[in-house]
């Protein structure tokens, strides 16, 4: 197996899904000859020609309303959101029309939406939001954000696939840091599974995307230093959760730690506490504890930003208050 | 100039003690407020504790690897201006050489949740479901150790222990010896920390007694009737005038004849063996679905002693005459009193007797001695004004107290079986002989 960096598991997801369905094109903006922001799409113009990779106008509401109708005329369009901070301009043709034209004329919407999200890359308050919460709560959409290279190709190639827009939320953090063995082939992730990346008895932690992998380092350390066993699940997908796998592990363990990078109110994690809340209460040995980012816009400045979104530090610390209790 | 004290902190309720693990700082270093000084251990945590002022390092008073009471001042810092002197300046507002210092709170606020001091220990949800999985009262939990934040019983500390129980043995904290059964298990009672009790209630004002066997083992054997039996209590008012008149007739020639008082104890255990022999279902025991009727009467007799409350037995009373059911009742009593009762005359009850009317009790509701499925008190006789025959009438006057097992024993059944003692007691005929 190949090993791959996260965004390139990404670059060789598209392509092959390219490569096998003549549906399938991309736009979005300078993603042709400039190949794209982050590079995503480097090479794929001169491969795929000017027909299927296309650059379009500066316009987020332009991009996904043409990529809606390609998709309602039976199109497989994989939209670039160049940050995902910019997806707002796109928020009415995303919420009112895509997510809701399966459900009004029974036409399917085959459409991804890429949208390269979140911090730790000193960005500043417009280029480092995550903003998947505002999605999960909109039914009619399915949203995905993958934390390893090969949940990475394996969800987009799903996400492309799939008959319902998906928001593919990709951590600009993890794109180079991130480096790991893809299976060649037609590898493909289900979307509503998660993974469990890390076994453990003793505490449990739910997360995705970024904190997934300060969370596995969080859980080495209170291994080496406290020998407590962390169980650390994956969504991988956020909507629709991966419900079975989040009572499962709560049960394992008794006690839950949610961690995400979007900020703690209104959040992901709000949703799954109030999961297991509900159907796992009688199994909880401690109150279910999340942490995230501060209420707050991520700040440009490295020191701040680093005391604005959360890292193994903080992680650490958070899992011995609840192996304390 | 101000010299802060640095105290062990309480990590919580149940902590006594830490172990200091390292200094971060050397006496004569300047440290900053809420600036790490120290690691401490407790439990099995390690926790860093913040300086609770700014100044410098002063005395270190415990070493590195010291255990120390929690509160125990463990270093000192000095705080304020240039001048070495530790005697207040009058007038600035900073005054107190010696402030106490604020117990520095741990590095983090406790979770939500974490057991009031004041109040009922807290069970997490998954804790109380595994007591109810595996049978284990909430007094039995009450009694287990916990390791968690201030003292919480976590779900290792609890299935520790259900391991423990099943293996038959029971956890080390529990007294040796201890057998642990299936459900109910019995309450052990466990040993309590002395010095932990004994910095929560500081003398003068407070005093730790050692409780009694005797004590013990009422509290155990109480406790886990309440929880095996479902009790329902029935009050009937007996005329004992009959018997108050035979016993006037026979007291003098009967303490004559046997050396001893004629009391009215026998006259009530006659009333409840006859009564048994009607209605056997109440002198019978529960194992599983099953009753184990008897077909002897043991007849328990509550008797206060200097310890504690002992049950002495009267083994076959309904084999014995009035005037035998009297002597055995006189010889248990004082051989209670003079504490020479072997282990037999306590075991083996079927049905038991409280005359908690001696103390002048008008109506109890006593607790059934396991594995009996009833218990039958007695009030103090008292003369009352009562309707006879729509006459206005004096006469000794009674409250009788069934406690019954509604497991077995419904309220039909234990209110035609004390009425039929009250009959018994009522139709006692005043020259029948001794």
């Amino acid at each position: 197996m190949p090993a791959l960096t996260y965004i390139d598991a990404i670059s060789r997801g598209m392509w092959e899904e390219m490569e096998r369905d003549p549906s399938v094109f991309l736009i979005g903006e300078d993603i042709g000859a400039y190949g794209g922001a982050f590079k995503a799409t480097k090479g794929f113009l001169e491969h795929f020609g000017a027909e299927r990779v296309i650059d379009s106008v500066l316009s987020e509401a332009a991009i996904i309303g043409a990529a809606t109708g390609a998709a309602v005329a039976g199109m497989r369009p994989i939209a670039e959101m160049q940050f995902a901070d910019f997806v707002t301009c796109a928020f009415n043709q995303i919420v009112t029309n895509a997510s809701k034209i399966y459900y009004r004329w029974r036409i399917p919407v085959p459409m991804v939406i890429r949208l390269p999200s979140g911090g730790y890359i000193h960005g500043g308050p417009y280029h480092s939001a995550s903003t998947e919460a505002w999605f999960a709560h909109v039914p009619g959409l399915k949203i995905v954000a993958p934390s390893t290279p090969s949940d990475a190709k394996g969800l987009i190639k799903s996400a492309v696939r799939d008959n319902n827009p998906v928001m593919f939320f990709e951590f600009k953090y993890l794109y180079r840091r991130v480096k790991g063995e893809v299976p060649e082939g037609d590898l493909t992730v289900p979307i509503g599974k998660g993974d469990v990346k890390r076994e453990g008895g003793d505490v449990t932690i739910i997360t995705y995307g970024s904190t997934v992998h300060f969370s596995l380092e969080a859980a080495e350390k209170v291994s080496r230093e406290n020998g407590i066993e962390t169980k650390v699940v994956d969504l991988r997908t956020l909507l629709p959760l991966d419900r079975d796998l989040i009572i499962d592990s709560v049960r394992a363990t008794g006690k839950v730690l949610i961690v995400h990078e979007d900020t703690l109110t209104g959040g992901v994690g709000g949703e799954v506490a109030a999961l297991i809340a509900e159907h796992a209460f009688q199994d909880l040995d401690a109150p279910v504890k999340r942490l995230g980012a501060l209420d707050a816009p991520v700040p440009f400045a490295p020191t701040l930003e680093a005391a604005h979104l959360p890292d193994t530090e903080r992680i650490v610390h958070a899992l011995r208050e609840l192996i304390r209790y | 100039m101000a010299r802060i004290e640095v105290i062990m902190p309480q990590m919580g309720e149940s902590i006594t003690e830490g172990t200091i693990v390292r200094w971060l700082k050397k006496v004569g270093d300047t440290v900053g407020k809420d600036e790490t000084l120290l690691e401490i251990s407790t439990d099995k945590v390690d926790s860093e504790i913040p300086s609770p002022a700014a100044g410098i390092l002063a005395e270190i008073l415990t070493p590195e690897n010291g255990t120390v009471p929690v509160r125990t001042v463990i270093a000192t810092i000095e705080t304020g201006g240039a001048g070495a002197a530790h005697e207040p300046r009058s007038g600035p507002p900073e005054a107190p050489s010696r402030e106490s210092a604020p117990v520095p709170a741990a590095s983090h606020a406790p979770l939500p949740g974490a057991p009031s001091p004041a109040g009922g220990r807290f069970y997490s949800p998954l804790v109380l479901s595994i007591a109810r999985t595996e049978g284990i009262p909430l007094t039995e939990l009450e009694s287990l150790p916990g390791t968690g934040e201030a003292g919480r019983l976590t779900k290792k500390d609890l299935l520790a222990h259900v391991a423990a129980r099943k293996s038959g043995g029971s956890p080390s904290p529990a007294p040796a010896g201890a057998t642990v059964k299936a459900v109910p298990g019995p309450v052990t009672l466990q040993p309590a920390d002395v010095p932990a009790l004994r910095a929560k209630y500081p003398t003068p004002g407070h005093e730790i007694l050692q409780m009694s066997n005797v004590m013990q083992k009422m509290a155990q054997h109480m406790v886990q009737s309440v929880q095996t039996s479902p009790h329902v209590a029935a009050v009937h008012e007996v005329d004992m005038s009959a018997v108050v008149k035979h016993r006037e007739a026979h007291a003098e020639e009967f303490e004559k004849k046997e050396g001893f008082k004629l009391t009215f104890t026998p006259y009530i255990a006659e009333a409840v063996v006859k009564a048994i022999k009607k209605y056997p279902l109440v002198n019978s025991s529960v194992e599983g679905d099953k009753i184990i009727r008897k077909n002897f009467v043991n007849l328990g007799l509550a008797v206060a002693s200097d310890g504690g409350l002992i049950v002495p037995v009267v083994k076959h009373a309904e084999e014995k005459s009035f005037t035998g059911l009297a002597r055995a009742v006189n010889d248990l009593a004082s051989r209670t009193r003079m504490k020479k009762l072997l282990p037999d005359d306590i075991q083996g009850g079927t049905f038991t007797i409280s005359n908690y009317g001696v103390f002048g009790t008008l109506v109890g509701i006593p607790i059934i001695n396991q594995p009996q499925v009833a218990i039958l008190g007695t009030g103090a006789i008292r003369k009352r004004p009562v309707v006879i025959d729509d006459a206005i009438a004096i006469r000794w006057i009674a409250y009788l107290t069934l406690s019954f097992d509604h497991r077995i024993v419904d309220g039909a059944l234990g209110g035609m079986f004390l009425e039929e003692i009250v009959q018994n007691l009522q139709r006692r005929d005043r020259e029948t002989k001794i």
